[in-house]
């Protein structure tokens, strides 16, 4: 029998259709993959399944009766489990507290007895929580127990999982993969989303394949070649696999010098000794799960929070104490993981968002603004990154995340930097310009940049770095060349087990 | 069945944040016609008073002038504020602080004569508003004090420190006890356009500020760097803007400004310190500044429209026996139905059929 | 100072206080839930011309207090339908609110400028009232500062130890997220604006019934600013507010203090305390940033609206 079933499922929004007419079906106890790449449509049909979301047209059939779910607490009273991507939960909250408000009145009436059964629960699908502890003070992994054991506690049937392996170590995936497992053996189906091809075939019994929100395909992942199903995902005009050359590198450009920094901020991550550089056409990758000090080092590095001058270095120069725009013309540029809010002002237009890190160059004089040279580098931007929009005037926010983040990578190369620092450089980008992007990069590295490149994405990183680290609670793993550090060794290090060998050199990715 | 939502616009529609103020206007008249008609007068009638009397002949222009040099000098100087983000109520004690600071020296100067007198006094008007509103900045940048809640603060103090002088050590000594300063000597008075009428040169200094700000914020990097920082601070910040900077020059620019249009008044049409120099010019700014778009052009028209409420206030007052307080009535309602109509321009109104989620319904090109 | 002086000081700081607590109380909830609501001022005005109005249109004082709490509630619904349902900046909605309240309150109390009327009479609880020194300080008072310490009460077990208090505060920390486990966001923040309202109301009336019985233009004097400058203060805390507005209370009546002493001073300066007091408190609360982030909700003044 089927757990859910959905019938021709439609979902407009402005400008785009999310989902067009797409059917799916999940077994009791099976473990289905949604895949497809970003801005397929997979979230949207989740939200719809949870009743997040109305959809346009199309039914729903839950075990068989055809339902319409109003709402959330709907779907919950159905027995449909939801682990978002960007998790839903209450940092100022404790553990019981965010699980409580997702129960029914009468169940979460007792705190006491609440916090016995996450005990239980946890500790059965082997997921130790502490439910006294503030969700702010958990790690990431353990923030998605909290989620996870949320959905358990309600005797669930079907529990939808929203990329929940991309904010985890490897040995992390692993721990989450036997759970699910478990899961499934006791008949809860699970319907698990996913861009990431090797772990759908690990652990899926059937797949279906989603491409600019229709159903492009259905397999059997473990019968299906990665190959086979990337092309599910993406047509045939896309090229699947880039292999670019690995460089060695000049003279170290960016050197970070034993650098120890506490923020006021009371949900920031202290960062420790750490010292690392990036030479001049090489590129560098810190791996790490997100909230480990990756945006606090950033931060030092743009100039956009200081330090003791001695602790960061460009070519020799101590700047550890200089504003952004002294280091801009000292040769830096930036792309900030957030996108819309920081690498460019939403409401402002391309024209000056251009301006907003352009403005030192000769687009200004004397603090007067030449509108012509402003319009003509937005232009050139939008030609030579081939950045879809309707034209220098468009607001930012109305481009798609693939298109304004060339925009800004665009704008930050065409100032010629002596370093490039990139926060998360294709998260959330459609195929084609993550491709574009990491060429860009690839091409940057080799007229001599010095780049940085942190990301969650450890695939990313494996194929564009030079040379490879993790970060982890404020702390940098030792540095070494991408080729010799497997991917276990990696997941070691982004755990924090700085002292792992790579006594297993099989594993190592050539 | 048809059900109206809202549906976010995938760009802010231009051609709505210049009628949504048009829309506001008419809701405004249309909801004074209905308070009016419940009143018991003939809306038509009432609303020709309020709103079209005033301005029927010469006279009447002139002195919208009067009330519009200092309600666009604070505008401009709290668009500057806007701009940045810098939520500054604090135009009214920065108002009364200029006049207060001028007002003296000019007392103090009863007995000089020559023309350097004015310069002076205005520049001491100026000058008290940009300390006052350098408090702000200084509570603000130093402190990290919300500045909605310390000019509101700073308000009540400066009308407190106006009352205390013109009740104690500036009053006049020949004034029968009553609360108010002697009036200023001739050469500490600003000189009138015409002799018939009260409008004086204050009306220049408005528009020249203006002209300087519109200036600053479309052709200088300064202009941008207020704007980056009021849309989105961590892209200021990522910049490389220095936002403290910012601050301190936007309260400054503003204090000076307000500080001004409170001098000028003193020194313009009222001629000395009394409690009453402002009738809420700084608060009635706020709403200038919002109804103009964050525009110099369109300040200087939403500057002549609240003008004419507190015209339309007296002329009520007079004509139809109604509480005078119908100024601040409609213009509340003012900035309440252009808060409204804003929301057309990120959000289009749509009508929809409701979601067929259940049933067989199915796609008809599929069936 | 002699022991009868320090009795009736202590005994005025309580009710001078009692407005603040409050507004500072319907605020607080109001903003828990993630609204900023900088229309107190007006709907405190609303209340306060209202319930004169109907007190002395009905002859009764406690309608006049109905007709407050409902008029600090009709105010409070503009506001939750501009700053929720339409999404409005609620900055300049709750400036819009205090605007047209102070305007709105102006014209309708015009007529009523100057008459007198009882108010509420002082209700001293049997027994305890009796009580050398603490039964005149604490319990000769007037109905409306017990029910302040009931409200404070109740405000304070519902963020303590109830789902209804959990709720708000998750809606005011991460709509998004509570909109996703089906918590009906915007009804909450409707409630939490109405009960805010309510209280402004209710304040009002205390102000045009019971502290001063009588009505005139902007007789609120900034209070419900200062009960705005409280919650921070307070770091949205009810025992913090009721502390604070006892000090800001004390601040207030300095003039009684210093004639007891037997000082002069001009009352223009003397009206500037509690207004500096103000200042001085948002400096100190503000200098320690980290803590005023933990403690601020973090989806304060921000619009939010689901998408369906």
């Amino acid at each position: 029998m089927n757990q859910i079933e959905l019938n021709n499922i439609t979902k407009r929004y402005p400008g785009c259709v999310a989902n067009q007419s797409v059917d799916l079906k999940v077994a009791v106890g099976e473990i289905h993959a949604l895949l497809g790449e970003n801005g397929a449509g997979k979230s949207t049909l989740m939200k719809i399944i949870y009743g997040v979301v109305k959809p346009d047209e199309g039914a729903m059939r839950w075990q068989g009766q055809t339902v319409s779910v109003k709402g959330p607490a709907h779907a919950r009273d159905l027995g449909i489990g939801m682990v978002f991507q960007h998790f839903s939960l209450f940092e100022t909250l404790t553990v019981a507290e965010n699980i409580a408000l997702s129960l029914p009145k009468a169940e979460s009436a007792s705190m006491d007895l609440l916090k016995q059964r996450i005990i239980d629960v946890s500790e059965h699908y082997g997921m130790k929580l502490d439910p006294n502890r503030y969700v702010h003070t958990l790690s990431i992994g353990e923030q998605q127990r909290v989620e996870i054991v949320r959905c358990l506690l309600q005797d669930v049937k079907l529990l939808i999982l929203d990329e929940p392996t991309s904010v985890l170590t490897p040995q992390e995936v692993e721990t989450l993969f036997k759970t699910l497992h478990l899961l499934s053996d006791e008949g809860c189906s699970i319907l698990f989303i996913s861009h990431k091809l090797d772990e759908v075939r690990a652990l899926c019994d059937h797949a279906t394949i989603l491409k600019s929100g229709q159903v492009s395909g259905h397999c059997v992942p473990s019968e299906t070649t990665t190959e086979e199903l990337a092309r599910l995902m993406v047509g045939d005009d896309t090229p699947l696999t880039e292999d670019y050359k690995k460089a060695e590198g000049d003279e170290a450009f960016l050197s970070i010098v034993d650098l120890s920094h506490q923020s006021d901020d009371p949900f920031a991550c202290t960062l420790k000794n750490v010292s690392f550089e990036v030479k001049a056409g090489e590129i560098l990758g810190i791996a790490g799960v997100a909230g480990n000090g990756q945006e606090e080092l950033l931060n030092l590095i743009s100039g956009e929070d200081t330090s003791a001058k001695e602790t960061v270095f460009f070519a020799k120069k101590a700047v550890g104490n200089l504003t952004p725009e002294k280091r801009r013309i000292l040769g830096l540029g930036f792309v900030p993981e957030e996108r819309l809010g920081r690498g460019a002002v939403p409401d402002m237009s391309l024209q000056d968002n251009g301006l907003l890190t352009g403005y030192q160059g000769e687009l200004t004089k004397n603090g007067i603004i030449n509108t012509g040279k402003v319009k003509a580098f937005a232009q050139n931007i939008l030609e030579r990154f081939n950045v879809k929009a309707a034209g220098i005037h468009a607001q930012a926010k109305s481009l798609s995340g693939g298109n304004l983040q060339k925009y800004i990578i665009g704008r930050e190369i065409l100032q010629d930097p002596k370093l490039l620092v990139c926060s998360h450089p294709t998260w959330g980008v459609d195929i084609g310009a993550a491709i574009l992007i990491r060429h860009e990069l690839i091409k940057l590295r080799d007229e001599g940049c010095a780049v940085l490149v942190v990301s969650e994405d450890i695939d990313e990183l494996y194929s564009i770095s030079d040379r490879i680290c993790a970060i982890c609670d404020g702390e940098l793993s030792p540095v070494a060349p991408t080729h010799d550090v497997s991917i276990n060794q990696l997941g070691m290090w982004m755990a924090g087990d700085f002292h792992a060998l790579n006594n297993e050199n099989e594993g190592a990715v050539k | 069945m048809l059900n109206i939502t809202l549906e976010k616009r995938p760009s802010d529609s231009k051609l709505m944040s210049y009628l949504s103020p048009i829309f506001a206007v008419i809701l405004t008249l249309i909801s004074g016609g209905l308070l009016f008609t419940a009143l018991g007068q003939d809306p038509f009638h009432a609303l020709y008073t309020f709103f079209i009397s005033p301005l029927t002949d010469i006279y009447g222009w002139t002195e919208l002038g009067v009330k519009v040099a200092p309600l666009t000098l604070c505008a401009i100087g709290l668009m500057l504020c806007f701009k940045a983000r810098v939520w500054n109520i604090g135009a009214e004690g920065q108002f009364i602080l200029g006049g207060l600071g001028g007002g003296y020296i000019a007392l103090e100067l009863m007995d000089a004569e020559g023309f350097w007198v004015l310069p002076l006094v205005l520049f001491f008007g100026a000058l008290s508003g940009l300390l006052w509103g350098a408090l702000t900045a200084l509570l603000k940048t130093r402190f990290g004090a919300n500045e909605i809640l310390t000019t509101i603060m700073l308000n009540y103090i400066a009308l407190n420190w106006l009352l205390y002088g013109v009740h104690g050590p500036l009053k006049d000594p020949d004034g029968f006890n009553f609360p108010e300063s002697a009036l200023f000597s001739d050469f500490a008075t600003l000189p009138v356009l015409s002799d018939d009428y009260r409008l004086n040169i204050s009306i220049f200094f408005a528009l020249f500020a203006v002209a300087v700000i519109w200036a600053l914020m479309s052709k200088t990097l300064l202009g941008f760097q207020i704007s980056v920082l009021g849309e989105d601070k961590a892209a200021a910040r990522f910049a490389g803007f220095k936002e403290e900077r910012l601050i301190w020059f936007v309260l400054l620019a503003c204090g000076a400004l307000a500080g001004l249009a409170g001098v000028s008044e003193v020194t313009g049409s009222i001629g000395q310190l009394n409690p009453y120099i402002s009738p809420g010019y700084g608060y009635a700014a706020i709403i200038v500044v919002f109804l103009g778009r964050m525009h110099p052009i369109g300040i200087v028209f939403a500057s002549m429209l609240l003008a004419l409420t507190y015209m339309g206030g007296e002329m009520a007052q007079m004509d139809l026996a109604l509480p005078k307080s119908l100024t601040g009535l409609f213009q509340g309602m003012l900035l309440f139905y252009l808060l409204a109509c804003d929301l057309l321009i990120s959000y289009r109104i749509v009508r929809k059929p409701t979601a067929r989620s259940t049933g067989s319904s199915s796609n008809s090109a599929q069936a | 100072m002699d022991f009868e002086l320090f009795t009736n000081i202590l005994f005025a700081t309580l009710r001078t206080g009692t407005p603040l607590i409050l507004i500072a109380l319907g605020e607080m909830v109001c903003e828990k839930s993630g609204v900023l609501n900088l229309g107190q001022e007006g709907m405190v005005l609303m209340g306060a011309a209202l319930g004169f109005i109907a007190a002395v249109v009905t002859g009764h004082a406690g309608l006049g207090i109905i007709a407050a709490i409902l008029a600090g509630m009709m105010m409070s619904v503009l506001f939750a339908f501009l700053a929720v349902t339409l999404v409005s900046n609620q900055v300049a909605t709750g400036l819009a609110l205090t605007i047209f309240g102070t305007g709105l309150s102006g014209f309708l109390g015009a007529g009523y400028v100057g008459m007198a009327i009882d108010g509420i009479a002082p209700f001293p609880i049997p027994l305890l009232s009796d009580i050398p020194f603490i039964g005149k300080v604490l319990f000769s008072h007037d109905p409306l500062v017990y029910l302040s310490w009931v409200m404070f009460a109740l405000i304070f077990w519902c963020f303590r130890s109830t789902r209804l208090g959990l709720t708000i505060r998750a809606v005011g920390e991460n709509p998004e997220a509570a909109n996703a486990i089906g918590i009906p966001v915007m009804k909450v923040r409707y409630g939490a604006i109405l009960f805010g309202g309510a209280m402004a109301g209710l304040a009002g009336a205390y102000l045009s019934l019971v502290y001063t019985p009588m009505w005139s233009e902007g007789m609120s004097a900034g209070r419900g600013w200062i009960a705005l400058a409280l919650v921070v203060f307070a770091s949205w805390k009810a025992e913090r507010i009721l502390l604070g507005a006892y000090l800001f209370g004390a601040a207030s009546i300095m003039h009684l203090v210093l004639q007891g002493l037997g000082f002069e001073a001009s009352p223009n300066l003397l009206a500037m305390l509690p207004y500096g007091a103000t200042i001085i408190v948002l400096v100190i609360i503000a200098s320690d940033a980290a803590k005023a982030k933990l403690s601020t909700p973090l989806a304060l003044g921000k619009p939010y609206r689901p998408q369906v």
